[in-house]
């Protein structure tokens, strides 16, 4: 209504907006806020962060810090959804990543308690062969889809399969303990107040903008969901596009794989990151990408990967059991996926045009 | 344009005698259950060299028993994937009926002859609505039965968090009959629900119109439509008898373990898409056979016993050999789509047809012609 009395440019910018809103990222900023507001209804001191020894504290930090994982792993996963794939194996990545740095770090305990210093590999060394190994599980994963020829979730199947039993077999099967205390950082420790976690989902997630938004790979990738055969004739390297969405994606759950192992100081070849492929699948949709490809939104993936944990963690402050959480995920799958099918938009677009000639 | 689409017709018959001269006529989709059934036979000879006691009536006969509920829920899935979907709640599913069974049985001290109808009909209904989600608003099979998956498990929890066992009368009986056997062996009685569901299963599929229609569907589900074919129904039922078999599989698995848990059958969907492969059905859908499916879950059986005979191999290798054969029959699968493909026939022609784009997935595929 007021645009339509603005001057044209000016409306045309504003419909524009508002449609880049309505169509991304309007949804998920309207559940996360529902949510939220839902945890102040209930905890009034919800929304306050103290500082303690110079750390921030509170339930929100507490929710980003919980969430830095899934946030990591939905980002690298949207790219892969955005050129029309899917990769179920990053549960299975992030145990390994985790599985290989708690094998290589090694560190005992000292007689006289405390954990020392001293690691079985220089901590670095530990890192990059972490995300070395994740990258290269990631590599698999591209070769297989894009050279092979093979349906990516089938390829991601076979490591989804078989990676958990790697996993196993780097641990021998055991929670392998983490004695080493400044690994801890990763995942526990805070840098300026913030938690380090925090500071490593900003660095993907602006490493990943500026490249995918100030370049024109983002272009590409979206070219590549949206019509390989035709982004191929356009000049795109469809292959190697696809080839290195996966292989960045493994480095994600790499990094997942890290910090986790940090936060829980010990891996755990079978149960680390168990059914978090499917969290952040539904991270990425609810984030507003579509699993058909194309078009990609990466904060839409982060907001996603804060409701699912907001979720999680109001189902614990409310009182409620928390075996409720995987059926109250399953009703906002089926929801979402619902509202996000062809079928229910093009009602809902009739319905609006109805609207509008009444 | 007429003139090239005669020539690969005529191509065909000049090039194949030369390539496969005085050959029976072999499907090259027929290939991979011939390669499953191969494998297994090496598998189980080279368990009966290495291992004394390996090569024995009993051992064979132990792979049904061990594996009747995986048999049961991956004749399921086999149709789902025959369709062209796949089904990721079966494990849950099937951990939901042992939850169920347990709770009402032991719990509620309700009749089994009343709660067994009742779990049967909780899965069958669960697949239902798994099938008409998937055909009505045309999602991906995959994402449906996700959230399937994650209702069935957080079902179970609020059931209870724990193992609850089972004592009654009728399961302990039931768990406790054998079926005797030539050579002093015997089967239990999941053996017998298992073959009874694969028989019925192979007549399904292979004798009646519903099976035709799903082969058809899972070529291209368009041409089906085109053709006539119901379409919705058959896709409705094919994620309904998914659903069911998975109920079948937890009664199944009740039977094998006595007890009810949350976390019975974790990953069993993943066991299943693996027998199921290995089985030789293609994951695009439109090929494959259901027996191959109960030599997909013989294999994998093998694959646990060979593990157990060796002692010193822990358990965590099943799940890398089976990744690995994944991937072998799926890479064979690959060439054998493309081998035609170069001779020139018109099942190539189809072949490539059903592949739009290598980053395709079958499930994906499906959800865009059904929309």
């Amino acid at each position: 209504m007021s645009a339509a009395t603005k001057s044209p440019g000016a409306s045309r910018a504003s419909e524009s907006l508002r449609a880049l809103i309505r169509g991304r990222l309007f949804w998920p900023l309207i559940t996360l806020a529902l949510l939220l507001s839902f945890n102040l209804a209930f905890n009034a001191h919800f929304f306050s962060v103290t500082v303690r020894d110079g750390h921030l504290y509170g339930s929100l930090i507490d929710i980003l810090n919980r969430a830095a994982p899934l946030m990591i792993v939905a980002m690298g996963l949207t790219l892969v959804i955005a050129t029309h794939g899917i990769d179920i194996s990053v549960g299975a990545v992030v145990a390994i990543s985790g599985a290989v740095a708690a094998t290589l770090i090694g560190g005992q305990l000292s007689p006289g308690g405390g954990a020392p210093e001293a690691a079985g590999h220089p901590m670095p060394l530990v890192i990059l062969a972490a995300l070395g190994v994740a990258m290269a599980l990631g590599m698999w994963n591209g070769a297989l889809i894009s050279f092979f020829g093979m349906q990516p979730i089938i390829a991601t199947l076979i490591l989804l399969v078989a990676g958990r039993g790697v996993a196993q077999l780097i641990t021998g099967g055991q929670i392998i303990t983490i004695y080493h205390t400044p690994y801890f950082f990763i995942g526990n420790g805070f840098l300026a107040g913030l938690p380090f976690s925090l500071f490593i989902v900003s660095a993907v997630l602006l490493f990943l903008l500026v490249l995918t938004r100030r370049t024109a790979l983002g272009l590409f990738i979206e070219a590549v969901g949206l019509n390989p055969v035709a982004a191929r004739f356009a000049g795109v390297r469809a292959r190697a596009i696809t080839f290195w969405a996966y292989a960045f994606c493994g480095l994600c759950a790499g990094i997942a794989g890290l910090i986790i192992s940090s936060n829980v100081k010990s891996a755990d070849g079978n149960n680390a990151g168990l059914l978090f492929e499917l969290d952040a699948i539904l991270a990425v949709v609810l984030g507003g990408t579509s699993l058909n490809g194309g078009r990609f939104t990466l904060v839409g993936s982060v907001l996603g990967a804060l409701i699912i944990q907001t979720l999680t963690t109001t189902i614990y402050s409310v009182g409620v059991p928390p075996e409720v959480t995987l059926v109250v995920k399953a009703a906002v799958v089926f929801l979402v996926s619902i509202l996000q099918s062809d079928r229910v938009r093009d009602r809902i677009t009739s319905m609006g045009k109805l609207g509008e000639a009444l | 344009m007429r003139n090239e689409t005669d020539s690969r017709f005529f191509a065909a018959p000049r090039v194949l005698p030369a390539r496969a001269p005085a050959r029976p006529r072999l499907d090259p989709r027929h290939l991979p259950f011939m390669v499953t059934l191969g494998l297994f036979g090496v598998m189980f000879g080279a368990g009966s060299i290495a291992f004394d006691g390996f090569f024995s009536l009993q051992v064979f006969l132990n792979l049904f028993i061990d594996n009747a509920f995986l048999l049961i829920s991956a004749v399921g899935m086999t149709f789902v994937i025959i369709s062209g979907g796949i089904d990721l709640s079966v494990g849950s599913v099937t951990a939901l009926t042992t939850m169920v069974l347990a709770h009402l049985v032991e719990n509620r001290g309700w009749s089994p002859a009343l709660v067994i109808p009742l779990v049967l009909l909780m899965g069958a209904t669960i697949g239902l609505i798994h099938g008409v989600v998937i055909q009505y608003f045309s999602l991906q099979p995959f994402i449906v039965t996700l959230a399937g998956m994650f209702l069935a498990r957080g079902l179970c929890y609020l059931i209870s968090v724990d193992s609850i066992a089972i004592s009654h009368p009728f399961f302990t009986d039931v768990s406790a009959i054998r079926y005797p056997l030539p050579f002093e062996t015997s089967v239990s009685v999941n053996v017998v629900m298992a073959l009874g569901v694969l028989l019925g299963a192979v007549y399904l599929a292979h004798f009646t119109r519903l099976g035709r229609t799903l082969y058809a569907i899972g070529g291209s589900e368009q041409s089906a439509l085109l053709m006539g074919l119901p379409v919705a129904r058959t896709k409705i039922f094919v994620y309904t008898f998914s659903g069911f078999c998975s109920a079948l599989a937890g009664i199944a698995f009740t039977f094998y373990m006595l007890s009810g848990y949350g976390l019975h059958a974790q990953g069993m969907e993943m066991d299943a898409i693996a027998a199921v492969v290995v089985g030789g059905t293609l994951l695009t859908g439109g090929a494959g056979h259901v027996l191959g499916t109960l030599v997909g879950v013989l294999i994998y059986g093998t694959i646990q016993t060979l593990i157990m005979f060796e002692g010193s191999l822990s358990s965590w290798w099943t799940k890398i050999v089976i990744g690995l054969l994944l991937l072998v029959f799926c890479l064979l699968q690959k060439v054998l789509a493309r081998a035609p493909a170069r001779q020139g026939s018109t099942r190539a022609a189809r072949q490539d047809s059903a592949q739009p784009h290598p980053v395709s997935s079958p499930i994906e595929r499906t959800a865009q012609a059904g929309g």
